[in-house]
């Protein structure tokens, strides 16, 4: 339904602006990474990409992403439930502080749990007794990867079960289902497609952190460096082939996750129409 | 609010998982934040925050996200119209590539950004005929906070813009405004809280962005070094006392964008519903 005859030089104008703009800003430095990665030819792709410390890098990224999207999936999921099912004083101030990480530059997030768990924190002395490492080992890379998509899944579903109200879950409730019932039977159905979404959101996050991550891993090859950091020390140390061919495998997933985003959307989109 | 006991069970252990999360990755970590800022002595703070090559790092960091951001509120709400009101080939693709800065890591959109700006490089090299230096410069820092900042206007834009109603359009038409007078005086006012909205998300995340920006930045004292770079040098010197100073600088401003961003929204929205 247009107003008037849309199809005038403004609409062409326009789309041609756009276009132009998101092909320089956004798909020419993709083209760009899997140009240079292939650049001295498919051997030294191959060769950077299976060297022992970027399969490491790899493999590490990996599990941080698979721990993080594991605990911010039951994080989001409780969180949603409490917000969106219960009524409780302070419940304001738990969701601002679910949302909080967004706000914070991801080097302040790596900057506090270098203050909680680090030499001049009070905690130390313990963590140094029972030889714990959390600052410039995983565990720190992975509670700052934590951090930054904190609130990724549960901002997803917040808004689904606040829409879908109450009712069937109460009535679930007074005919004699327990929680578990009621949670896998009636809740989970309808925000399955935002909680899939919440997980791809935050999985891309997990994957590419470098600010938080970069404070808290101290930096050691074949140890803490996840991919991104990787990519940073070749770039460093000039060996751009090898920094481009780790580069094109997140461009890769990144543009599955676009893909798949774009699935869970429209899927999503009709449960709700329908 | 009504105070009425939930029948639906559950809710001790989500409330114990939730808080207990949100105590281990949240609460405690700014605690230990807030225990070490009263450990600062005011003196020493003060120094360190008003330091010539800090002050020039915020002066870099503000003007930069400021200039991407309203470059990306004016192409933001152009790519939202585009999406909204026109239907033309390759449209779904475009939707979908919105949000590409989101699922690239930001390492690798800031090598691929520099090596496409230097001099020798594909977009450099069309630059650097005209003088114009990219990469290691400002308009280098700047375009690293475009490609982070597209999302935020464009989505925040897009669904207000959909539910305008056409009736105004067209009864404004009616009346013999022109195509201009229209967006400006019907359509601007409708989606101007969700635009600033939109604004404002980009500008606070470019003021604290890291990955995409060191890499093309240079970081030159004084000329190209952001304030988050400040902090991560002086956390690689140890210095945790500046660190935290410099940071308490800039989660206030992170809180103070956030602020004028309420008011402006809680001001706009009483505008646009009459009530005031």
């Amino acid at each position: 339904m247009q107003i008037r005859n849309n199809k005038g030089p403004v609409k062409w104008l326009l789309i041609g602006l756009c276009t132009v703009f998101l092909l320089v800003t956004l798909v020419l430095p993709l083209v760009y990474v899997i140009f240079t990665a292939l650049r001295d030819g498919i051997r030294a792709y191959l060769a950077s990409v299976t060297d022992q410390y970027a399969v490491k890098a790899i493999l590490l990224t990996v599990k941080v992403v698979l721990i993080t999207v594991i605990l911010n999936s039951i994080f989001g999921i409780f969180a949603a439930w409490l917000i969106t099912r219960f009524q409780f004083r302070g419940k304001k101030i738990i969701s601002t502080l679910i949302d909080l990480p967004l706000t914070i530059s991801p080097i302040i997030a790596g900057l506090i749990f270098v203050l909680t768990f680090g030499r001049q924190s009070a905690i130390y002395p313990l963590l140094e007794k029972w030889n714990i490492q959390i600052i410039f080992a995983v565990p720190g890379v992975v509670l700052a990867t934590i951090f930054v998509t904190f609130p990724f899944i549960s901002r997803e579903i917040i808004p689904v079960l606040t829409a879908e109200g109450t009712d069937e879950e109460e009535a679930a409730a007074l005919m004699g289902a327990n929680g578990f019932q009621i949670f896998t039977q009636i809740t989970f159905p309808h925000i399955k497609w935002a909680f899939l979404y919440g997980v791809v959101l935050c999985s891309a996050r997990a994957m590419g952190e470098f600010g938080a991550v970069s404070v808290l891993s101290g930096h050691l090859r074949g140890i803490t460096n996840t991919m991104p950091l990787y990519i940073e020390l070749l770039y460093q140390a000039f060996d751009f082939t090898g920094a481009f061919a780790m580069s094109s495998i997140l461009v890769i997933m990144a543009l599955v996750i676009l893909v798949l985003r774009n699935i869970l959307e429209y899927r999503g989109r009709k449960e709700k129409d329908a | 609010m009504k105070k009425k006991k939930s029948v639906i069970p559950g809710f001790g252990l989500s409330f114990g998982i939730v808080m207990a999360m949100l105590g281990l990755i949240v609460i405690i970590p700014l605690c230990s934040l807030v225990v070490f800022s009263l450990k600062l002595s005011p003196r020493e703070f003060w120094e360190t925050v008003t330091r010539p090559r800090v002050l020039a790092s915020y002066k870099v960091s503000i003007m930069t996200a400021f200039i991407a951001s309203a470059i990306n509120a004016v192409m933001g709400l152009a790519i939202a119209w585009v999406l909204v009101r026109y239907d033309f080939p390759g449209k779904r693709i475009m939707d979908g590539i919105i949000e590409l800065p989101f699922a690239l890591p930001t390492a690798v959109a800031g090598i691929a950004l520099t090596h496409l700006t230097v001099p020798e490089g594909w977009v450099g090299k069309i630059f650097a005929g005209a003088g114009i230096k990219i990469a290691y410069t400002r308009i280098g820092i700047t375009i690293a906070l475009v490609f982070i900042g597209i999302p935020f206007v464009v989505r925040s834009v897009q669904p207000v813009l959909e539910k305008v109603d056409k009736e105004y359009e067209e009864a404004a038409a009616m009346f013999g405004a022109s195509r201009i007078q229209i967006f400006f005086q019907v359509i601007l006012p409708e989606i101007k809280p969700a635009l600033i909205a939109g604004f404002t998300m980009a500008f606070a995340r470019s003021i604290g962005e890291y990955g995409s920006v060191v890499f093309i930045a240079g970081n030159t004292p004084f000329k190209t070094e952001i304030t988050p770079l400040m902090i991560m040098a002086k956390l690689q010197e140890f210095d945790y006392a500046s660190a935290t100073s410099i940071a308490l600088v800039m989660l206030l401003l992170a809180f103070v964008i956030l602020f004028v961003n309420a008011l402006i929204q809680s001001h706009t929205s009483k505008i646009v519903s009459g009530i005031e």
